[in-house]
C-alpha cells in the first residue's frame, strides 16, 4: 500500500529521474496510436448518447403531446356518445382541440390494411376522437372515470402503451452509448498495460541496475507511469480533436435523413469530449501504476 | 567530496546465518561483523558462496536461517523500500559492473545521487572529482559500452563510492583487469578506508591480498564447504 505522497511522487516531474529510463520507441508510439484511436471513437459514442438522448426526448414529446378517444357503441348510440365525449373533453383542463376524426380520415389510417376501397359506412368501426394534451397536461384518471359515466364506450388511449416500448428501447440506446464509451476505458487501459508490461520486461537490467544502487519501487514505477499517462494524454488529444473535427463534419440534421442526420453535438454537449484526454491519461495513470508496480513485486 | 564516516556508526552484521536452496545448503552458521573502518578479504573457491554472502549483505538475498542485521535493522524487518533505503549506505561493486549504457560515464556515477533525490549542482561537483579521483575526467561523456574492463571497475567503484556510504562491497572487482590497474582500484579502496568506510572484498586473487596488507590493517576470512573461517595466516 503506497500513501498518498507516493501517488503524487509518481507523476511529479524531475528530468533526471525521467532519464534513467531508456527511450523505448514502439511502445511509444503504440501508446499514442492506441490512445488516439480509442479517443476518436469515444467521441462518436459520446456523439452517439447524446444523438439518442435527443431522439428519446423528441419520441417522447411527440407521443405526449396527443391522444385519443375510441368510442364504440351501437349504431344508434355512437353519436351521442361522441358528442358527449367531445362535451367530456372539452371541460377536462389540459385537454385542447378535440375533434372527431371524419370518415375520410378514418379511411385513411385503415387504407394501407384494407386498401382504398373500404366501406367505412357499412362496417360497425368504432368513432375515433383525436386531441392534445397542453400543460399542465390532464387527469387521466379522472377523464377515464367521467367518460364511463357519460359515454360508457369510450376508451381513452394516452399513447402510454406505445411510448412505453419506445422509451426502453431509447434508454437501452442511451445505456449502449455508455457501455460503449466503457468498453473503450477497458480496452484503453488493457492496451496500456500491454505496452507498460513490454517497456518494463525490456528495461529488466535497467530495473536491476537501478535497485542495486538503492532505487525505491515508487522512484523506478514513476519513470514509467509518468511516460506512460503523458504518452496516453497526448494520444487522447490528437484522438478527441480528430473526433471533434470528424463529427463537426456530419450532415445537419435533416428531416428527411431522420436519426442518421442528427448524429452531431449540439450546444453544450462539445464539451463532453473534451474530458476525454484528461479520463484516459488517469485510465493510463492506473493501468501502468498497477503493472508496473506488479512488475517490480516479481522482479525480486 | 567523500566524507569521512562516524566512529561507531552501523555495520553490517552477520549472526549464525545459513543460506540454502533447493535441497542444497550453501552457507551454514556463517557470522561475520563489519565495524566502521574495518576492512575485509572474503575468499574460497569458485562456488564456495563469496557473492552469495555479499548478496546477504546488500539484501540481495535473505537468510534461510539467523539474523543479518543492516545499521542496526533486523533485515527481516525490513520492507522493500526499507532495503532499498538500506542499499543507499551500501556500495556495491560487482566483477560484471553493470551500467544504463543509454547515460554517459559521469550520470551513471550520479545515479545513486539522483535516485536518493540528492542530485544538486553541490553533489553534480562531487561526481567531477570522483571522475577526477578514478581518472576517468576524459571519459566522462562516453557511452559505458566505449569503457574499457579498467575503466568499467573505476566508473563503478565511483558510482559506489558517490553517496558517501558507510559500508562498501566488492565482488572480484579486479576479477577483469590487469595488475597495475587492480593496485589502482586497491589504492582507491584503501583511501576509501581511511576515510573510516568498511570494505568487504570477496576474491581469489592472493596478490592483491598480500598488496593490502602491506598498506592497511586487514582481516583475511575464508569460505570453505559453507563456514566461514579466518584466513589470513598463510597470506
Amino acid at each position: 500500500m503506497t500513501s498518498p505522497a507516493s501517488e503524487i511522487a509518481l507523476i511529479k516531474s524531475d528530468v533526471r529521474a525521467d532519464k534513467v529510463v531508456p527511450p523505448t520507441g514502439h511502445t511509444a508510439h503504440l501508446t499514442v496510436l492506441a490512445s488516439a484511436a480509442m479517443a476518436f471513437l469515444a467521441v462518436f459514442a459520446i456523439a452517439l448518447s447524446f444523438a439518442v438522448n435527443r431522439l428519446a426526448d423528441r419520441w417522447e414529446a411527440e407521443l405526449a403531446g396527443t391522444a385519443t378517444v375510441r368510442v364504440s357503441a351501437p349504431a344508434g348510440q355512437i353519436e351521442a356518445q361522441t358528442q358527449a365525449a367531445l362535451r367530456a373533453l372539452g371541460q377536462t383542463p389540459g385537454v385542447t382541440d378535440a375533434r372527431a376524426l371524419t370518415d375520410e380520415e378514418q379511411r385513411g389510417l385503415l387504407e394501407p390494411w384494407f386498401g382504398p376501397d373500404l366501406p367505412v359506412d357499412a362496417l360497425p368501426l368504432p368513432r375515433l376522437i383525436e386531441f392534445r394534451e397542453v400543460a399542465p397536461g390532464f387527469d387521466a384518471t379522472g377523464l377515464r372515470l367521467r367518460l364511463e359515466a357519460e359515454a360508457p364506450g369510450a376508451v381513452l388511449d394516452d399513447h402510454t402503451r406505445w411510448r412505453a416500448p419506445l422509451v426502453r428501447a431509447a434508454e437501452r440506446l442511451r445505456t449502449l452509448g455508455v457501455l460503449s464509451v466503457g468498453i473503450i476505458g477497458i480496452v484503453v487501459a488493457a492496451l496500456i498495460t500491454l505496452a507498460a508490461s513490454a517497456a518494463l520486461a525490456s528495461n529488466r537490467q535497467v530495473i536491476e541496475v537501478l535497485r542495486l544502487i538503492g532505487a525505491t519501487d515508487t522512484y523506478i514505477a514513476r519513470a514509467f507511469v509518468r511516460r506512460f499517462t503523458l504518452r496516453a494524454m497526448l494520444g487522447a488529444l490528437i484522438g478527441t480533436a480528430a473526433g471533434m473535427a470528424a463529427v463537426a463534419v456530419l450532415p445537419a440534421t435533416q428531416e428527411a435523413g431522420g436519426f442518421l442526420t442528427g448524429l452531431g453535438l449540439q450546444g453544450p454537449e462539445w464539451a463532453a469530449p473534451l474530458v476525454l484526454p484528461a479520463i484516459i491519461g488517469l485510465l493510463a495513470f492506473v493501468a501502468t501504476r498497477a503493472a508496473a508496480f506488479r512488475a517490480l513485486r516479481e522482479l525480486r | 567530496m567523500l566524507r569521512k564516516t562516524r566512529t561507531g556508526s552501523g555495520v553490517i552484521e552477520l549472526q549464525a546465518v545459513e543460506y540454502g536452496y533447493g535441497s542444497g545448503t550453501l552457507l551454514r552458521d556463517v557470522s561475520l561483523t563489519l565495524p566502521a573502518g574495518s576492512f575485509h578479504f572474503l575468499t574460497g573457491p569458485s562456488g564456495a558462496g563469496k557473492t552469495t554472502l555479499l548478496k546477504l549483505c546488500y539484501l540481495e538475498l535473505m537468510a534461510t536461517a539467523g539474523h543479518v542485521t543492516v545499521f542496526g535493522q533486523d533485515a527481516r524487518r525490513l520492507d522493500r523500500t526499507g532495503i532499498a533505503l538500506a542499499r543507499q549506505k551500501i556500495g556495491v561493486v560487482h566483477q560484471d559492473c553493470q551500467f544504463l549504457d543509454h547515460l554517459s560515464v559521469a550520470d551513471n556515477i550520479a545515479l545513486p545521487l539522483t535516485v536518493s533525490g540528492r542530485d544538486d549542482a553541490a553533489r553534480r561537483k562531487d561526481v567531477v572529482d570522483l571522475l577526477a579521483w578514478t581518472g576517468l575526467t576524459e571519459r566522462a561523456e562516453a557511452r559505458p559500452p566505449e569503457l574499457s574492463g579498467g575503466e568499467r571497475q573505476r566508473a563503478a567503484l565511483a558510482r559506489a563510492v558517490v553517496v558517501s556510504p558507510d559500508v562498501i562491497l566488492a565482488d572480484e572487482p579486479t576479477g577483469n583487469i590487469d595488475w597495475e590497474m587492480s593496485l589502482r582500484l586497491l589504492q582507491l579502496l584503501v583511501e576509501l578506508n581511511r576515510l573510516g568506510k568498511a570494505i568487504l572484498i570477496a576474491t581469489h586473487d592472493l596478490n592483491l591480498i598480500r598488496q593490502a596488507k602491506s598498506h592497511v590493517s586487514a582481516r583475511v576470512l575464508r569460505l570453505r564447504a559453507g563456514r566461514l573461517e579466518a584466513g589470513g595466516a598463510d597470506l
